[in-house]
C-alpha cells in the first residue's frame, strides 16, 4: 500500500467532507449531484498525477493537493460570501475590467512567462498563474449581466438583413468590442483553446439571451473566417493542423506528443493496463494537457467513458440549474459556465483522441494545475449557488396565516362595532 | 430563454457524443493498428517488462529471461557458451527492434499468440502475469558447435564464412552457422547507450557481424552446382552414371572466343571420360558442354525444382532467394527487355557461374534433395512451441516442398557419383571410417583471374551427405574470405572439407 495513501486520501476526504457540511449549511436546496461528481474528478486526477510522479520522480500530486485546498476553501469562500448569485451582477463592468486586465497580465514584461510557445502565465515568486482561467469566468458574470439588462434591445430593436435581425450597434458595441479585446489578446499570446472557448461562450451567450438562432449562424461563418484567417496567417495554426491530419508523418518530431498519447489509448484497450502498469510517462505533458491519455492507458476506455459521463453530469446539472432558475441573470450565468465547461472539455479532450486538432487546454479538475483547479472550484460554487436559489420554494403565503395565534405577538385589535 | 437553453443541451449532448465516438474508435477499432504499429516502441518496451518465453535447442536455453531490477522487470539473457555460436539464428532483442527467432517468433515469445490464449487466460485467473512461450528449435547443439567452431578454427580471426546442416528427410536445419558473430548479450543490455555503441560497431565493421551468411549472403555456388547440371543431365534421359561424358582439355562453347579449362587437372583432358571420373575431378569442360547440351530452359527449371529463385525457409524472415537466372536484361541502348540466355552464358552457370547464385542454404536443400530420394523438404527451424509451463502446444509437421526435385533414380546415380568424388576424388578430406560419405567440393572464381594470376581468392564450398544410402545429415559449408590462408589453398576440399566431416560426425555419433 503507498504510503501516502492515508495523507491524501484523507486529506481528500476531510476537504470534501467540510465543502458538503458547508453546502447543506449555506445552501441547503443546492443541486445535490455536483460536489460528489467534481470530488470524484478532483480525486481521480489526483490519483493519476501522483502516479506520474512515480513513474516522472516529481512532486506534483503534493502541489495539486495544496491547489485543491485553496480551491475548496475559495469555493467555501464563495458560497458564504455569496448569499444571493443576483449580487454578481452589480459587478458587471467591473469584472469585464477585471477579466481584461487579467488578460493582459501576462503581456508584462517581468511579470508574464512564456511556456510552450504561450504567453498566458504569470510568475509570482514559486508560484505561476494562468489568469485567462479565472478571467473566463469574469467575463461569464460581465456577458450575462450586460445581455440580462439589454436582451430586449438585442432581441427586438434592429435591422433585418437578409434573414438574419441584427441589433443596433449601441447596444452590441460594448458586450462586441469586450469580446474583440480578449479575443485580440489571446490572438497575441498564441492561445489557441482559450480564443475557441471565448468566441464559443460569447455566440452561446448571445443566442441564448436574444434567443435568435441567426446568431449562431452568423457566428458560425464569422467562425469559419476566423479559422481560415488564423490557418493562413500564423503558422503554428498550420502546423497543428498538419499534425492533426497526419500525426504519423514525424512521428518523432512534431506529432511526437499525440502519436503517444494514441499508443497510450490504444495500448489501455477495453479496460486499461491498470494503474501503475502503462507508460503514461512517454507522453510529454501527460499529467496536464495530456491527463486523459494516461486514464485511457491504465484504466482503459471504461474509465474514459466514466470520466466523460461526469463531464456530460456537469454540464447537464448546469443547464437544469440555468433552465429552472427564476431570473434571467442567473439563467445565463449558469448557461454560460456550462457552455465554458462543456467546451473545454470538448476542445481538449477532442484533441488529445484526435477528433479535432490539438490546442492547449487544461481538462477541468483532472489536469495539473492550480489557476484551473481554482477557477473551477469557483464556477462549481456559482453553479451552486443559483440551483440553491432556483430550488428553493417560494415562501408560502398562505401557511403564515395558518400559523398557531397563540404563537403570534400579543397585538391589539381594535374591534370595529358593526352596528 | 429555456428554448435556446434547451436547444444548447442538445448542442453539448453531441459534443460529448463525438468525444464518447471517437474514444470508442482509437481505443476499441483502431487500437490493433496502433499496438502492432512497428514505430510503436511502448508495445517492445512492455515487452521488456514481461517475463518472456525461453529459446531452446534441446532442453538447453539459447535465449532466457532473467528478472532484472532497473527499468524493466526482465533481462534478456543469452547463455554465454552458446551466446555467439546461436546468435544468427535467436536473433537478439532489442528496445524497439528483434532480429531472427526473436522476431518471427515474437507473438510465441511474448505470449500473444493466439496459441497461447488458453495459458494466458488461465494466467489472468490466477492474478498471475502472463509469460510468454517457449521455442523449441530444430538445431543439434553438437553440430552446431561443429559448425561455428570448424569455420571459426578454419578461417582464422579474420575469416567469414556459413555453415547449414539439413535432415534430408524432415527438412530440419541442424546447424546455421554464420561466422563471424556477435554476442546478442551486448545489444539486449538495458544500457542503451551502451547498447547502441555496440550496434554501431558492428553495424560498421566490414566484416558484417549481424549479418545471418547462411540466409542472406548469396555467392556463386561454383562446382558445387555441378550437381544441379548433373541432375539436369540425368533426368534428360541422355546419360546414365556408368555412361561417358563429353570432356576435354578446354571447351569452347558455341558463339564465344573465351575458352573454359579445367584449372590444370589432367583427368578431364581426353575428349569423353566416365561421368564418374568428371564428377571426381570436377572437370569444367564436362559440365560446361552438359549445360549447353541440357538448355537453358531445362537447367533452370532443374534448378528451380531445387527450391532457386523461392524462399521456402518461413521461420527466419530476410532469406534471400538464390539464383538461376531466367533471363538476361538487355541495356536501355540496346533495346531493353529480356532475352534468353546464351549457349556461352549457359555454359558458364553449368559450373556455376555467370549470374547463378545460391545461399549456404540453398546448397545444403539441393544436398539434402539428393540424399532424400529426390524428395525436397521445406527446410525449418522451430521444432516445437510450448507454454512456459513446457507443456505442447504445437509440433512442426515436415512439410514436402517438392517431391520430385529429381527422381528417386537420379538421386541413386547421383549419389554414387558423389560417393566416388569423396572416397577418390576432391571430396576426400569429407571421407569418415565405415561410414560411405558423398560429397562435392566447389572453389568460384571471382573475378576474370585466378590465384596464379595475382587474382582475388575464390569462394570455396563444400557440399555433402551420409551414410550414403540413408542419410541423416545434408551439410553446405561456404567460405567467402579466409585472408590468413594463402590464396592457392583456398579450396572446398582442403576448407570445407574438415567442416563438414565434423559437423556429419556430430549429428551420427548420437
Amino acid at each position: 500500500m503507498p504510503t501516502n495513501l492515508i495523507g491524501y486520501g484523507g486529506w481528500l476526504t476531510i476537504l470534501v467532507v467540510a465543502a458538503h457540511v458547508v453546502v447543506r449549511i449555506v445552501a441547503p436546496y443546492a443541486d445535490p449531484v455536483l460536489l460528489p461528481v467534481v470530488a470524484a474528478l478532483n480525486g481521480l486526477g489526483l490519483a493519476v498525477i501522483h502516479r506520474i510522479d512515480l513513474a516522472k520522480d516529481t512532486g506534483l500530486a503534493s502541489q495539486q493537493l495544496t491547489w485543491m485546498t485553496l480551491g475548496v476553501a475559495l469555493f467555501v469562500g464563495t458560497l458564504i460570501a455569496l448569499p444571493d448569485h443576483r449580487l454578481l451582477a452589480r459587478f458587471t463592468y467591473t469584472s469585464g475590467l477585471a477579466a481584461i486586465v487579467l488578460l493582459i497580465l501576462p503581456m508584462l514584461p517581468g511579470l508574464g512567462t512564456q511556456i510552450n510557445g504561450a504567453r498566458i502565465w504569470i510568475s509570482l515568486g514559486p508560484f505561476s498563474f494562468q489568469p485567462g482561467e479565472i478571467a473566463k469566468m469574469l467575463l461569464v458574470i460581465t456577458f450575462a449581466g450586460y445581455l440580462v439588462v439589454h436582451r430586449d434591445a438585442l432581441a427586438l430593436a434592429g435591422r433585418r438583413v437578409v434573414f438574419v435581425d441584427l441589433p443596433r450597434g449601441r447596444d452590441l458595441g460594448p458586450v462586441l468590442m469586450m469580446w474583440v479585446v480578449s479575443l485580440g489578446i489571446l490572438v497575441l499570446q498564441r492561445d489557441l483553446g482559450s480564443s475557441l472557448l471565448f468566441f464559443g461562450l460569447f455566440l452561446v451567450m448571445l443566442y441564448v439571451a436574444t434567443e435568435r438562432p441567426g446568431w449562431l449562424i452568423v457566428g458560425g461563418l464569422l467562425f469559419f473566417g476566423g479559422a481560415t484567417a488564423a490557418f493562413r496567417i500564423f503558422g503554428h495554426v498550420q502546423s497543428r493542423v498538419d499534425i492533426w491530419l497526419d500525426p504519423f508523418a514525424d512521428p518523432d518530431g512534431s506529432g511526437y506528443q499525440l502519436v503517444q498519447a494514441l499508443y497510450g489509448f490504444a495500448w489501455g484497450g477495453l479496460v486499461g493496463r491498470g494503474l501503475g502498469e502503462g507508460m503514461p510517462q512517454r507522453v510529454p505533458y501527460v499529467e496536464s494537457d495530456f491527463i486523459l491519455a494516461a486514464i485511457g492507458e491504465e484504466l482503459g476506455l471504461t474509465a474514459v467513458m466514466a470520466v466523460l459521463l461526469l463531464y456530460g453530469l456537469v454540464v447537464e446539472r448546469a443547464l437544469r440549474a440555468a433552465l429552472i432558475s427564476r431570473d434571467g441573470f442567473g439563467k445565463l450565468v449558469a448557461t454560460g459556465l456550462a457552455a465554458v465547461f462543456a467546451l473545454q472539455v470538448f476542445v481538449v479532450i477532442g484533441g488529445v483522441t484526435r477528433l479535432i486538432p490539438l490546442t492547449g487546454l487544461t481538462t477541468p479538475f483532472l489536469s495539473y494545475g492550480g489557476s484551473s483547479l481554482v477557477a473551477n472550484w469557483v464556477i462549481i460554487a456559482i453553479l451552486l449557488r443559483i440551483s440553491d436559489q432556483a430550488r428553493r420554494p417560494l415562501p408560502d403565503l398562505a401557511a403564515e396565516a395558518e400559523t398557531d395565534p397563540d404563537e403570534q405577538a400579543t397585538q391589539v385589535v381594535k374591534v370595529v362595532s358593526e352596528r | 430563454m429555456n428554448k435556446p437553453i434547451r436547444a444548447v443541451s442538445i448542442f453539448c449532448m453531441f459534443l460529448f457524443l463525438a468525444l464518447m465516438a471517437n474514444v470508442t474508435y482509437v481505443q476499441f477499432w483502431k487500437s490493433d493498428d496502433y499496438n502492432t504499429d512497428p514505430r510503436n516502441a511502448r508495445v517492445a518496451e512492455a515487452s521488456y517488462s514481461r517475463e518472456r518465453g525461453q529459446i531452446l535447442v534441446g532442453d538447453q536455453p539459447v535465449a532466457t529471461s532473467k528478472p532484472s531490477d532497473d527499468r524493466y522487470k526482465y533481462l534478456r539473457v543469452y547463455p554465454e557458451a552458446g551466446a555467439r555460436m546461436f546468435a544468427p539464428v535467436t536473433g537478439y532483442l532489442q528496445l524497439g527492434s528483434q532480429t531472427g527467432i526473436e522476431r518471427s517468433q515474437n507473438a510465441v515469445l511474448t505470449g500473444e499468440d493466439p496459441q497461447l490464449f488458453v495459458t494466458r487466460l488461465v494466467d489472468l485467473l490466477k492474478g498471475e502475469t502472463a509469460q510468454g512461450g517457449n521455442v523449441v528449435l530444430t538445431l543439434d547443439a553438437d553440430a552446431q558447435k561443429a559448425a561455428f567452431e570448424g569455420l571459426r578454427d578454419t578461417l582464422g580471426p579474420k575469416g567469414e564464412g556459413s555453415v547449414v546442416a539439413i535432415q534430408p528427410k524432415t527438412g530440419r536445419v541442424l546447424a546455421m552457422a554464420s561466422y563471424p558473430s556477435y554476442d546478442p548479450n551486448e545489444l539486449a543490455t538495458h544500457d542503451s547507450a551502451k547498447a547502441s555503441e555496440t550496434y554501431q560497431a558492428l553495424d560498421g565493421d566490414d566484416r558484417e557481424p549481424l549479418l545471418n551468411r547462411a540466409i542472406r549472403t548469396r555467392l556463386f555456388p561454383g562446382s558445387t552446382f555441378k550437381l544441379v547440371t548433373a541432375a539436369a543431365a540425368i533426368e534428360s534421359g541422355k546419360y546414365h552414371v556408368g555412361d561417358d561424358v563429353p570432356a576435354g582439355a578446354t571447351y569452347q562453347p558455341p558463339g564465344t572466343t573465351h575458352r573454359i579449362g579445367n584449372d590444370g587437372r589432367g583427368q578431364c583432358s581426353p575428349a569423353k571420360i566416365g561421368f564418374a571420373t568428371a564428377m571426381e575431378f570436377s572437370c569444367n569442360t564436362t559440365f560446361a558442354q552438359l549445360a549447353v547440351e541440357v538448355g537453358p530452359e531445362k537447367m533452370r527449371e532443374q534448378a528451380e525444382a531445387f527450391g532457386f529463385n523461392n524462399s521456402s525457409l518461413l521461420d527466419l524472415q530476410g532469406q534471400v532467394q538464390s539464383v538461376y537466372p531466367t533471363g538476361v536484361d538487355v541495356p536501355e541502348s540496346e533495346g531493353g527487355g529480356t532475352r534468353e540466355l546464351s549457349l556461352a552464358e549457359t555454359a558458364q552457370t553449368g559450373i556455376g557461374q555467370n549470374t547463378v547464385q545460391a545461399t549456404p542454404l540453398q546448397m545444403a536443400m539441393v544436398t539434402a534433395a539428393i540424399a532424400n530420394q529426390g524428395t525436397l523438404m521445406r527446410p525449418y527451424l522451430v521444432e516445437q512451441v510450448q507454454t512456459a509451463g513446457f507443456d505442447v502446444l504445437r509440433t512442426t509437421e515436415p512439410e514436402v516442398l517438392n517431391d520430385h526435385a529429381v527422381s528417386a533414380r537420379t538421386a541413386g546415380e547421383l549419389t554414387d557419383l558423389l560417393v566416388a568424388t569423396v572416397e577418390s576424388g576432391t571430396a576426400s578430406p569429407a571421407r569418415i571410417d565405415d561410414v560411405k560419405v558423398a560429397g562435392k567440393t566447389g572453389t568460384a572464381q571471382r573475378g576474370d583471374s585466378l590465384c596464379s594470376a595475382g587474382g582475388k581468392p575464390p569462394y570455396a564450398w563444400f557440399v555433402s551427405f551420409a551414410p550414403a544410402d540413408n542419410a541423416e545429415v545434408a551439410v553446405a559449408v561456404m567460405i567467402e574470405e579466409a585472408p590468413d590462408r594463402a590464396c592457392g589453398e583456398i579450396a572446398g576440399g582442403q576448407l570445407g572439407g574438415p567442416i563438414a566431416k565434423a559437423v556429419m560426425e556430430a549429428v551420427l555419433n548420437k
